[in-house]
């Protein structure tokens, strides 16, 4: 008698299957990678000003779409994806088998990195052709970028999953969804200059992982001169980073305990 | 040991008592057919034993497991089982050959998978993306799923429902195929000539409760209860019910001197004796 295969490889191999299953919807690769794009292009063309020395806002931009990025590809993808999956029964029959939860999760998280990474390059490519981005050459920037990245995709997974026992139905999720993701990105200073908002706006905006993403997006892409123009007057890294661990821990907790397997 | 032993099975959705006190043994290698109608307690009860609900009270025992169970034991226990659901349509972007493949590795010891494959009749369909596949074909693909993991155990609900007759007899001569491998069976369905030629014991429920459970011949007294014989003399058609059809068809055979015009001899067929035991008489 073999051993059953580990937790580990099974989510590897699912992580392969989700984007062999994701690149055959052409529609969802088009929408999903290419919408951030579109926006940068036309947010960028239309907005061309200078809002500090050295920074423009196709630059203030550029950050905040990145961090938005890892909402949608995550958060938003799954939240929408997962209540789709439970209507067709196809996670009832993945619990009848020995797959166990968290390959499933290892999973979607592959899948998000994935289309994340695919996603940081077509807007940094379009960023530094056409709106004068600069890449940073400081490897403390870059290290900053890697751990951003990396713990708001797991962040963006965690709660994406966490939140997709909340739409009734396949149907109806986006509907349910869509409207959060775009409120938190005008709050958080994607489409806007975050302290130009009306202080409560902030305030409530800081409750959220997208603010935090954003401002340590901008820490990386933004000259440092810049951090004084930032509400705390610092990058704020730190606190960042601690944001995104208690959201961390919020998601998984709430996917492992709540998850729903079967429509009703 | 039973594959499949349940003892004193009740559940309650609140006020509804979908499942009120259920026996059942189901021995290894056997094919075990539940009938009921909608609402009887069928699906509840399976989906007790397959581990998708749980159980207010009584004991189950399935491969020697309780279903109700968490962690590494459920996933042990899972690879020796198979379950093909009710209704299951997945987004259709993969292809068959790729979606068996994935599920096979869900398995310590999987079966072949061109064999299975084939066993379902699907060769010609390998290569096709799911959501190009007919009705029938989706449903072939999901039994496909439920036993490419070898289980010792398989769970049918309602398998056929879309099948057309020749899809029909091919599924049932790979269930027979199956049997001979010795995998235990536990089987719903709403056809009561699949019941008949794939089951060896067949278990009605209604309202939550077993009203009996028997082989297929001899379910509701069928075997020894009254034949009817029919006949036409003359311009009418005529009818008798009787212990004793030999008898009578001797007697008809020295009245019409040889040939009997229209001659039946029918005893009721197992969906009379269903229809009977859950209320409803046949039309």
């Amino acid at each position: 008698m073999n051993k059953i295969p580990s937790a580990l490889t099974l989510g590897i191999r699912r992580g392969g299957l989700e984007i062999r299953q994701f690149a055959r919807q052409r529609e969802s690769v088009i929408f999903t990678l290419l919408f951030p794009v579109i926006l940068l292009l036309i947010f960028g063309s239309v907005f061309s000003d200078t809002i500090a020395p050295d920074v423009t806002f196709s630059q203030y931009f550029l950050a905040g779409m990145i961090a938005s990025g890892l909402v949608n590809t995550g958060f938003q993808g799954l939240a929408i994806t997962i209540p789709l999956e439970r209507d067709f029964g196809a996670l009832k029959r993945l619990r009848g088998t020995p797959m166990p939860a968290s390959s499933y999760f290892i999973g979607k998280a592959i899948l998000v990195s994935v289309s994340m990474v695919i996603q940081i390059l077509m807007l940094l490519g379009f960023g530094v052709a056409f709106f004068g981005v600069a890449m940073p050459s400081d490897v403390n920037k870059w290290i900053t970028f890697a751990w951003l990245t990396l713990l708001g995709s797991a962040c963006s997974t965690a709660l994406g999953i966490a939140f997709s026992v909340v739409p009734k139905s396949g149907r109806g999720a986006s509907a349910v969804v869509s409207p959060i993701v775009i409120i938190l990105q005008f709050f958080s200073g994607v489409f806007f200059i975050f302290t130009q908002l009306p202080t409560w706006m902030q305030q409530f905006a800081s409750i959220f992982p997208l603010k935090w993403l954003t401002q340590g997006m901008r820490s990386v892409f933004l000259p440092d001169s810049f951090a004084t123009q930032e509400v705390a007057k610092s990058w704020e890294n730190g606190k960042t980073f601690l944001v995104l661990i208690i959201w961390l821990i919020i998601g998984v907790f709430f996917s492992v305990r709540k998850f729903k397997w079967d429509r009703d | 040991m039973n594959a499949i032993e349940v003892t004193g099975l009740r559940k309650s959705y609140g006020d509804i008592h979908a499942v009120q006190g259920i026996d059942l043994s189901i021995a290894s290698g056997e094919i075990f057919a539940l009938l009921g109608p909608n609402g009887a307690g069928k699906t509840t009860t399976v989906e007790i034993l397959e581990g998708f609900r749980s159980r207010d009270g009584g004991d189950v025992s399935v491969l020697g497991f309780d279903p109700r169970e968490e962690g590494h034991a459920a996933r042990e226990w899972r690879n020796r089982i198979g379950i093909v659901l009710q209704s299951t349509s997945d987004s259709g972007d993969l292809t068959v050959v790729e979606t068996i493949e994935h599920f096979s590795g869900y398995y310590s010891n999987p079966r072949n998978v061109d064999e299975v494959i084939n066993s379902v009749g699907l060769d010609e369909k390998a290569g096709s993306l799911i959501r190009k596949l007919s009705g029938g074909q989706r449903r072939r693909l999901d039994v496909a799923l439920g036993i490419i993991g070898n289980p010792e155990l398989l769970f049918l609900d309602e398998p056929t429902t879309g099948f057309d007759p020749e899809a029909r007899r091919a599924f049932w001569a790979l269930i027979q195929k199956l049997r001979g491998n010795g995998t235990t069976i536990l089987l719903t369905t709403h056809y009561l000539d699949e019941a008949e030629a794939l089951a060896d014991r067949v278990g009605v429920i209604n309202n939550g409760q077993i009203l009996e459970i028997a082989t297929p011949t001899e379910l509701g007294g069928r075997s020894t209860s009254q034949a009817l014989v029919t006949w036409r003399d003359g311009s009418d058609v005529k009818s008798e019910n009787t212990d004793n059809p030999t008898a009578l068809v001797n007697r008809l055979t020295s009245k019409f001197n040889g040939e009997i015009p229209e001659l039946t001899v029918t005893r009721p067929s197992l969906e009379d004796i269903y229809l009977k035991m859950i209320g409803l008489t046949h039309e």
